[in-house]
């Protein structure tokens, strides 16, 4: 395929769609409205209850957690999984917690993937990765992977834990993008690959029986720290009843 | 689709378009139709030059042809009178479909905007225009069992499926039962039964299954369409159980509330 | 797989055929409904809301419609804002010119393996044809996908494309089709053998394929809606990563995607949400002094803009509604007549309503006139589209396209005129001729009714499943002019 022939398809397309667009262009539709008019009014208590009961629902697992509790949460639950490998960022801000813990088996993820896949994709129990908030309405997680986080902590090894601000739920996607500036300035802020994430992953592929773990993590569990603790501990009773 | 519709004044006289397959197949739906008009005492009148509303060749793609017959449709209804239809089917066609057919012709298009707005389908004009008020007739005393299938147009143009429940959900001793499917096409589609008979065949089949095992005595439609392709459909399998017109069966188990049978 | 040209697989006679052999199968018919049922009442249950579902289809139209306005400033600022953050984008006006990008994509990197998310686009353009001509295996990962791979199947419907095979089938088809499987009918174990499998591949692809959802203009993002994660494999683990779309999927603003996310998962499976939303924008940052430098995701990362019949569509300002298209397949799954043929019956990439008016802009009406006249117009799709396309009323437009020359002041289609035949003008002529003369048709009508016994015992399709039709004995206006005589 030459440069040229690309060209010509891209002027050939565009000129066809040019010749044929509308002159009278609809006004922009107001989305704004559309969520005022399905917002909450939840409070803060309402809306991690939300949370947590949309993200049991996708199978995922909700765990409240202290700030000064959660890496001794965290040994534990790698204790009680099995995880002889817990993979962290390389310098992530939860760096020296996690090291004071004395969880076994924890490696940072400190090369290139192309240097270590196999590992990465055959000797590695779990992942920990921090999150950027989340969402109420579905039980969502939004990670924004960076270089000391990357993409693959949060989908190659088969449990995921992620830590999670109680502070940083919003209750819908549109509030989270909106609060967040995400499209400001061109999206600029934008990483190269942000994500949401609800639950494990699964597949209803085979006769629309729903199977976790299809390719991705088959745990989810979401360490929810809350500084309120009452709050995070009463929405997770709720949540497992 | 469902629109605000005013009882007040109540209309004196309407005009009758029976459609086609009622003139030709049906003809008791529309005398029913006609009749249960007329004992509310309303003057019907039936525009002897109707044919057909124009929706077989419409759907068919063939649009200059549905245009001119919709056209001498068009023209028999001088009088400012309701215009109501024994089907959801052809009055959804002019109701909805009419102002398309004129699109390209400001005067032809006016004249079937205001034409769409004084169409009615029958169980509509009986429950929103005229409010109707029965009492049940002697044979309407024996309790009965039965399902009601609803055109698509009427469900999805016209929105009368609601209309036609009401009716039979004021009549005491009728029970209406929900058959499986119940808001799934019979598999009719006009041309669509001649041109994928397989398809349709399947569609009306299944149709007709969900309809006998809803344990209904008997089932109704307000449309001739389905009830044709229902009712063929059972006859072939030598089925006795068959459809009658929503019409009819109300003629036959109402009478109107002023009506003195007590002596 | 067939051999047979893309885009010349599906004459009108041959889909009859195949739908009559698909009505006439009981194992298809049975497991069509269920399924559909099942994604039926799944997606009931997320609008309990009447109104507030109004409230979002209108919303998801106008910005459908809105974007479908801007469509080639939107593609032109899409582009602008990709190429700044690296990503390569390229235009194809086919199908050929696609497959041929994306081969010397691969072939510039010596590329064996290409794992591949889910895409109809690629299926559209029959991708894995092209790629295993140049050497190159394509393998498919979405597990629905990888399955109808395996038995040399295309996917039955868009969403869930093995959704015709039973567990017993797959599970036949595991033990025989993958090395060192044994037969196993539970669904755990299947899938954990589909993910064993894959997540090899997934190591050493050297290039990910996936589709884009939704690209956002105003960020240059590309947006990817998935529930098992190989979507996300495809574009992170492979050094190299192609996004293919068709032109029309563009949004300008980012805060256009959350009504029509929301909406397409509802629509599609009944879900609020899938487990992953895929926001891509760009490929592995460097870092200058190494310090940001980013240590996965693709290192280079490329959007083929596919129009592929799409500007035709976009041409008529009535057919451009088939653009507003998210790709949810509520149409299908509401459709009476999807439900009873299953989506191979089409013969097209996208089966049942949808592809009932957008194959004939991919494929002409030659080869797919056949489609838009498979419907009873019942308007099941077009109630539960969130987008709002008219449907039915695209159906018969097409129908007309397919039996007439082009209207005046219109380009012809593709295939204009295809069905046109002399005989059913004739009939239609006749037709007109009879019902708009009154006296002809009263005529017409008392001589069908005096003449009811010469009714024909076979007539046309109707009495394949059916009794023959035969007039009454008098008209309803013969009945009222005699009762009129009574009275009187």
């Amino acid at each position: 395929m030459s440069a040229n022939a690309n060209v010509s398809a891209r002027e050939r397309i565009l000129g066809r769609l040019r010749a044929a667009a509308p002159q009278s262009k609809p006004a922009a539709p107001d989305v704004h409205a559309l969520y005022a008019a399905m917002r909450k009014d939840d409070s803060r208590a309402e809306r991690i209850a939300r949370f947590c009961a949309q993200m049991a629902f996708w199978r995922g697992e909700v765990v409240p957690v202290t700030a000064d509790g959660w890496t001794d949460t965290l040994r534990e639950l790698c204790a009680a999984k099995g995880v002889a490998s817990l993979l962290h960022g390389p310098r992530g801000v939860h760096d020296s917690a996690l090291a004071a813990a004395g969880i076994p088996g924890l490696k940072a993820y400190d090369r290139p993937v192309g240097e270590w896949k196999q590992e990465l994709f055959e000797a590695t129990d779990a992942g920990f990765t921090s999150t950027r908030g989340a969402i109420a309405e579905t039980g969502t997680l939004i990670i924004w992977p960076d270089a000391a986080e990357p993409r693959l902590m949060s989908l190659v090894p088969p449990i995921h834990f992620a830590l999670l601000d109680a502070d940083c739920i919003h209750d819908t996607l549109f509030d989270a993008m909106t609060a967040e500036g995400w499209s400001a300035d061109g999206g600029r802020s934008l990483p190269t690959n942000a994500l949401l994430i609800s639950g494990p992953s699964k597949t209803a592929d085979i006769q629309q029986t729903l199977a976790y773990g299809a390719h991705g993590p088959k745990e989810l569990v979401v360490l929810l720290l809350d500084k309120t603790r009452e709050t995070a501990a009463n929405a997770a009773e709720e949540n497992r009843q | 689709m469902h629109r605000e519709i005013t009882r007040d004044p109540r209309p004196k006289d309407v005009y009758f378009f029976a459609t086609c397959l009622v003139d030709l197949f049906c003809p008791e739906a529309g005398m029913d139709a006609i009749e249960l008009l007329e004992r509310e005492g309303i003057a019907v009148h039936f525009p002897e030059n109707q044919t057909c509303c124009g929706q077989p060749a419409y759907t068919s793609g063939y649009a200059d042809e549905a245009r001119a017959v919709a056209q001498v449709q068009m023209a028999l209804f001088p009088e400012d009178w309701p215009i109501v239809v024994p089907s959801g089917s052809c009055a959804g066609m002019m109701r909805h479909h009419y102002h398309k057919l004129f699109a390209d012709d400001a005067s032809l298009k006016a004249k079937a905007d205001a034409l769409a707005e004084r169409v009615f389908e029958l169980s509509e004009f009986l429950l929103e225009v005229l409010a109707v008020q029965w009492k049940e007739s002697s044979t309407g005393r024996r309790p009965t069992t039965v399902a009601l299938h609803t055109s698509c147009s009427a469900r999805r143009e016209m929105g009368t499926h609601v209309h036609a429940r009401a009716l039979l959900d004021s009549l005491p001793g009728v029970t209406v039962v929900t058959q499986s499917h119940e808001s799934e096409c019979c598999g009719f589609g006009g041309t669509f039964s001649l041109k994928h008979p397989a398809i349709s065949g399947a569609m009306a089949g299944d149709k007709a299954d969900a309809l006998k095992e809803s344990g209904a005595e008997t089932f109704l439609s307000a449309d001739c369409g389905c009830l044709l392709n229902i009712n063929h459909t059972l006859q072939k399998r030598k089925d006795a159980f068959q459809g009658k017109h929503l019409a009819t069966f109300l003629r036959e188990r109402t009478e109107p509330a002023g009506t003195g049978d007590e002596a | 797989m067939s051999a047979q040209h893309p885009l010349q697989f599906v004459p009108a006679a041959e889909f009859k055929q195949r739908s009559v052999d698909a009505t006439s199968d009981a194992h298809l018919r049975q497991s069509f409904r269920g399924a559909m049922d099942f994604l039926m009442a799944k997606r009931a249950a997320q609008f309990p809301d009447d109104a507030s579902l109004q409230r979002q289809r209108a919303i998801a139209e106008a910005i459908r419609q809105y974007s479908l306005a801007r469509l080639p400033d939107l593609l032109e600022q899409l582009e602008r804002n990709l190429t700044a953050k690296g990503v390569q984008v390229h235009w194809a006006e086919n199908a050929e010119e696609a497959n041929a990008i994306i081969v010397g994509i691969a072939q510039r990197h010596s590329a064996k393996l290409m794992v591949k998310g889910k895409s109809m686009v690629s299926e559209e353009t029959e991708l894995n044809h092209a790629m295993e001509a140049a050497g190159i295996a394509a393998l498919e990962s979405d597990m629905g996908e990888y399955i109808v791979q395996l038995d040399g199947e295309k996917p039955s419907h868009i969403i869930m494309p093995a959704i015709h095979k039973t567990k017993q089938q797959i599970a036949r088809l595991f033990a025989e089709k993958v090395p060192g499987v044994s037969y196993t009918e539970s669904v755990d174990e299947l899938i954990g053998i589909g993910r064993a499998v894959l997540r090899e591949k997934f190591m050493h692809a050297d290039i990910g394929l996936s589709g884009v959802n939704f690209a956002v203009a105003e960020t240059g993002t590309l947006c990817l809606v998935e529930n098992e994660g190989n979507g996300r494999m495809c574009t992170t683990v492979p050094d190299v990563h192609v996004a293919i779309t068709g032109i029309e999927k563009v949004v300008e603003k980012l805060e256009h995607v959350p009504p029509l996310y929301g909406l397409l998962t509802r629509s599609a499976t009944g879900q609020a949400i899938t487990t992953y939303f895929n926001m891509i924008g760009g490929p592995r940052k460097g870092g200058a002094d190494g310090k940001g430098a980013e240590l996965d995701g693709p290192k280079e990362v490329h959007l083929v803009l596919l129009d592929n019949g799409r500007t035709q569509a976009y041409a008529d300002e009535q057919m451009r509604a088939t653009l507003q298209c998210i790709r949810c397949g509520a149409c299908m799954n509401h459709c009476p007549v999807y439900t009873r043929i299953g989506g191979h019956a089409y013969g097209t990439t996208y089966p049942g309503p949808i592809g009932e008016i957008i194959s004939p802009h991919m494929m002409g009406l030659a080869a797919t006139h056949a489609l838009p006249t498979a419907s009873s117009l019942c308007g099941a799709c077009g109630e539960v589209c969130p987008v709002k396309i008219p449907i039915p009323d695209l159906l018969i437009r097409l129908r007309g396209e397919a039996t007439h020359e082009a209207r005046p002041g219109h380009a012809p289609l593709v295939g204009q005129g295809a069905a046109r035949s002399a005989l059913m003008d004739a009939v239609w002529a006749g037709w007109a001729a009879l019902y708009t003369r009154p006296a002809l048709y009263r005529a017409f009508g008392w001589l069908a009714t005096r003449f009811r016994f010469l009714t024909p015992p076979t007539q046309s399709g109707w009495t394949v499943s059916r009794t023959p039709l035969k007039p009454a004995a008098r008209t309803l206006r013969e009945q009222l002019a005699e009762r009129r005589r009574k009275t009187h």
